[in-house]
């Protein structure tokens, strides 16, 4: 078919979390742009399985740009060059013919490579457990329109609710940060009238926790919001310093 | 018959819950304390019912197969969760939004079960706004809400077009919060393979850590299986990649009856499939349909551009078809109609297999009314253009940028182009009023179960749904089974029924392993999902179905001989649990398609097309059908049909028009 491209890739491989790793190249031919970059290595995928190799380990499931499964540093930029996708979002017609593309995984500290380019993320998981939530049993609940919430704030905390936790601002920031990813729920959280009851408890425990799993300090250098595919903005780092201020005051 | 006790409690519709919830056994708190429940899956319905169990005292452990309880598939619902709070002050009741439900799902469901998730609907926006969920908002503070589905009243709640995602992680924070607390094992990456039984009773699960590869055996006094639907039976569909028929399935040969498995929804506005490297299908919400016209061109095998066919040579079919619904029908029969037209040639695009769905007039329109507003005199037709994208993109803005990513077309400028696909499973393990299968002590929450939707779901009740289940309905219904086991000492997992299930599961990974065939994985799914999608689809003949069985009798065989399996078992392999899923598949495939075989009537998403009246419509038959398909697994794909009667006291089934 015309328009099909043939492209260089070099992928990341690596066992399992102990083994190390190496970049291995792979030469793919006839991807047509209509594909998405996950469907591109479902065809190298294909051929290295009919071929008795082993196929290359990637996290992955909606395919939507809504699960934060998927998650490859593609030419040193999480989730690729475009902005405002994520991996699975990504399509061919974003690469040129004849382009040799470095695929690795997200690498940080807290986030170990398990297999080729899948890591563990579960250090997310722990810091919500810490207080991404608020403590309101089932049956708890009043009626839902007895406290108004103004628009903007109720817009502002959805903005912050949309992080999707791929941990591409981690990936990308130098230090490692998850500042963003922590400070979208702290803020989220913060903004509405049923979170402020916790906010102290909250955003102490989670900053101790995320300090705890090994993620680095935030020294502004504002990568993660470009790199972010939802779009989750350094105010919440802002927000978040705020909260995270007032909470020692109070002390 | 009496394999089949539905145990819908006494008195008026009205009156059942409300009673049930006041008279059903409790248990103590140091009870509750050393009786364990295994919940499999973490989305609406797993997250809602591992958080609430947890809070009242159980010992739970949950498990999904992502890497994080906030990825399963509940994250992509886009549109909206519907309760019957009449903020609006339209008219919405209870009553209302049960009498729509059992009308939309073509009287196939349960009258007690629609009526009980009704009632709890509202309880659901409560407790989500309670946890912070962040729900869209009028500018008085006051919760918005949009119409759905075609329903005269306006009672979906919805957060911009992700919906599914901020009610999912309103679970998710109350499951981690618990996971904080000690009181729940949250086991992600991890796979149910085997439910295990103990004198009849399930007492536990197998599951693969999918990091390790190794096999463990978990106990629980109770398992709940809230693991989601099958759509992918099909290949294609707007279900994840993962989702799966594995946990229902395993259940399903250890005595858990399978309830209507052909009941199938296809959502009518899709992106269409562009090639065969094709991995999975995405939805476009529902809501276009509001504001934007569906047409084909009225000249068979027509090559012109969308633009260059003028007004008179299009055919806006569903208008034509349906004058007083337009293109507002609901969800099954706007997906016949599309395929009807490209089956007879008109389809357009290079497959010929999509229909456009086109926002020009809602752009002219909002131009209009938006130049009012802004008190623009003579608007100039540009101006016209530009404020009416405004207002569409307000509306739809993430939806036009998401089919712009995938197709590389502007659809402000070309008319979309959209085809049904495979969106929903209302069938699921049978369960009775307390969610419980046919196994004691065995439960299917949310879309797992075959539930409350019977042929045809609404759009924005399957959210609703799983937040019933696992918030409102099995804290009760688990302690009445639960208060009569606080005797049984937690069973140690030696036992021998662990070990049997164990091995089980063992064989079945190594004989996948053994074969070492030519073939990957993906080859045999694909294959069974075009047989699925050609014959157990949109419509179905007797016929298609004789033949669709024998061609998947083929396939399975073909599959235990010449799959490949590469790599080994110890270590995360997605290629083995691929190959676990698609076996599954391939023996559920078969019996989709002896039930659709056995339904010889056309219901809600199942159109038969030896049931149709004489303009094609779809033709129901109370006297002979009006039952849920049970089937029970006799072992080696036998299977036996149980049927459960429906009986409607209050509502009165009548056939539905949309003309
Ligand atoms: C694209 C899309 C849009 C939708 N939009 C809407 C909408 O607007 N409104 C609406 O009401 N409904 C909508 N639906 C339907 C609705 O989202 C689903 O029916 C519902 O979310 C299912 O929830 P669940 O909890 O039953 O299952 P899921 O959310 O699918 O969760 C299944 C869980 O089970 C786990 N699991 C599965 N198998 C295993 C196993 N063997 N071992 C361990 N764990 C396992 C998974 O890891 C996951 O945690 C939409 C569906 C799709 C696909
Ligand atoms: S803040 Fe953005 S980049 Fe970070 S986890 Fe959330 S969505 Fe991903
Ligand atoms: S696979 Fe879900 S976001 Fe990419």
């Amino acid at each position: 078919m015309s328009g099909n491209m043939n492209l260089t890739l070099k992928v990341w491989r690596q066992k399992n979390d102990k083994a190390t790793g190496k970049l291995v190249t792979y030469p793919v031919k006839d991807i047509s742009p209509d594909m998405s970059f996950l469907e591109m290595f479902d065809v190298l995928n294909e051929q290295l399985i009919v071929k008795g190799e082993e196929p290359i380990a990637f996290d992955h499931d909606c395919r939507e740009g809504i699960c934060g499964m998927c998650s490859m540093f593609i030419n040193g930029q999480p989730h690729g060059p475009k902005r405002g996708v994520t991996t699975c979002q990504l399509h061919m017609r974003s690469f040129k013919d004849g382009d040799t593309i470095v695929v690795e995984p997200w690498r940080a500290a807290a986030f170990p490579v398990i297999k080729d380019l899948t890591v563990d993320r579960t250090a997310f998981d722990r810091i919500i457990s810490k207080g991404g939530f608020i403590s309101v049993n089932t049956g708890n609940a009043q009626d839902a329109n007895n406290i108004p919430i103004p628009k903007p704030d109720a817009d502002a905390s959805f903005n912050a609710a949309a992080c999707i936790g791929c941990g591409a601002c981690v990936a990308t920031c130098k230090n490692s940060s998850a500042m963003l990813f922590v400070s979208a729920k702290v803020s989220q959280l913060a903004l509405l009238p049923q979170g402020r009851v916790e906010a102290t408890a909250r955003v102490k425990n989670m900053v101790a926790q995320m300090d705890e799993e090994g993620f680095g300090n935030c020294s502004n250098t504002g990568a993660c919001e470009v790199e972010c595919p939802k779009g989750i903005s350094l105010e919440n780092i802002a927000r978040m310093n705020r909260e995270y201020f007032t909470a020692n005051i109070k002390e | 018959m009496s394999k089949l006790d539905s145990k819908i409690p006494e008195g008026k519709l009205e009156e059942k819950w409300e009673k049930y919830k006041s008279t059903v056994a409790l248990v103590n708190p140091a009870n509750k304390r050393s009786l364990e429940v295994i919940v499999v899956g973490s989305g609406l319905a797993g997250a809602s019912a591992a958080a609430s169990l947890a809070e009242m005292g159980y010992k739970v452990k949950c498990f999904c197969f992502q890497d994080s309880a906030r990825r399963a598939h509940s994250i992509a619902a886009q549109g909206g969760i519907n309760a019957a709070k009449n903020y609006q002050n339209d008219g919405d009741s209870t009553y209302r939004l049960f009498y729509d439900t059992v009308k939309g799902g073509d009287y196939r469901a349960r009258e007690a079960n629609v009526y009980r998730l009704a009632s709890v609907s509202a309880n659901i926006i409560d407790q989500c706004v309670a946890q912070g969920v962040p729900l869209a908002r009028e500018y008085g503070g006051m919760l918005s809400n949009r119409s759905f589905g075609g329903t005269q009243v306006q009672r979906t709640f919805y957060a911009a077009g992700q919906t599914g995602q901020q009610l999912l992680l309103g679970a998710y924070s109350a499951l981690q919060r618990q996971v904080g607390l000690g009181t729940i094992e949250m086991l992600p990456r991890h796979e149910m393979l085997e439910v295990v039984t103990i004198e009849g009773k399930a007492r536990g699960v197998i599951a693969r850590d999918l990091i390790s590869g190794k096999l463990e055996r978990h106990f629980g006094h109770a398992v709940l299986l809230c693991t989601g639907g099958y759509g992918n039976v099909f290949y294609l569909s707007t279900n994840a990649m993962g989702a799966n028929v594995t946990a229902a399935w395993k259940a399903h040969k250890q005595g858990a009856f399978f309830g209507n498995p052909c009941f199938t929804q296809i959502h009518p506005t899709c992106i269409p499939v562009s090639g065969d490297h094709q991995s999975k299908l995405t939805l476009m919400s529902e809501s276009l349909r509001n504001d934007g016209r569906i047409w084909v061109p009225k000249k068979q095998g027509d090559t012109r551009k969308a633009n260059e066919i003028p007004e008179e040579e299009r055919d806006y079919y569903l208008e034509r078809r349906y004058p007083a619904f337009g293109n507002l029908v609901p969800r099954d029969v706007a997906s016949r109609a599309a395929k009807e037209r490209c089956d007879a040639g008109f389809g357009v695009g290079t497959s010929k297999m999509a229909v456009y769905l086109d926002f020009k007039a809602a752009i002219a329109r909002y131009g209009h009314t938006h130049a009012i507003k802004l008190g623009t005199n003579n608007p100039t037709a540009e101006q016209l253009k530009k404020f009416g994208k405004e207002v569409v993109e307000e509306k739809y803005g993430n939806l036009f940028e998401m089919y712009e990513q995938i197709t590389g077309e502007n659809p402000y400028e070309l008319p979309m182009r959209i085809y049904p696909a495979v969106h929903y499973t209302m069938g699921g393990l049978w369960v009775d009023y307390n969610l419980m299968t046919t196994v004691p002590g065995l439960y299917a929450l949310g879309e797992a179960n075959f539930s409350d939707h019977g042929a045809n779901r609404l759009g924005a009740s399957a959210l609703m749904q799983g937040l019933a289940d696992g918030y409102f309905v099995i804290p009760y219904t688990l302690g009445a089974y639960l208060s009569k086991e606080i005797s049984v000492k937690a069973i140690p997992t030696t036992h021998e029924a662990f070990v049997e299930a164990e091995k089980n599961a063992l064989a079945i990974i190594d004989k996948l392993f053994a074969i070492k065939g030519t073939k990957s994985v993906d080859h045999f799914h694909k294959a069974l999902g075009k047989i699925m999608w050609n014959k157990c689809g949109m419509a179905r003949n007797s016929t298609g179905l004789k033949e669709a069985i024998q061609e998947i009798k083929v396939l399975r065989e073909e599959f235990w001989k010449d799959v490949l399996v590469p790599g080994s078992a110890n270590e995360l392999n997605p290629e083995l649990e691929k190959a676990g899923r698609v076996a599954d598949f391939l023996e559920l495939g078969e019996l989709m398609c002896m039930d659709a075989l056995n339904r010889n009537e056309s219901c809600g998403g199942h159109f038969r097309e030896e049931s149709q009246t004489e303009d094609g419509e779809a033709k129901r038959d109370d006297d002979n059908y009006s039952y849920v398909a049970a089937w029970e697994n006799k072992g080696n794909n036998n299977y036996e049909l149980h049927k459960e009667e429906l009986v409607f006291d209050v509502v009165h089934p009548s056939q539905r028009s949309y003309k």
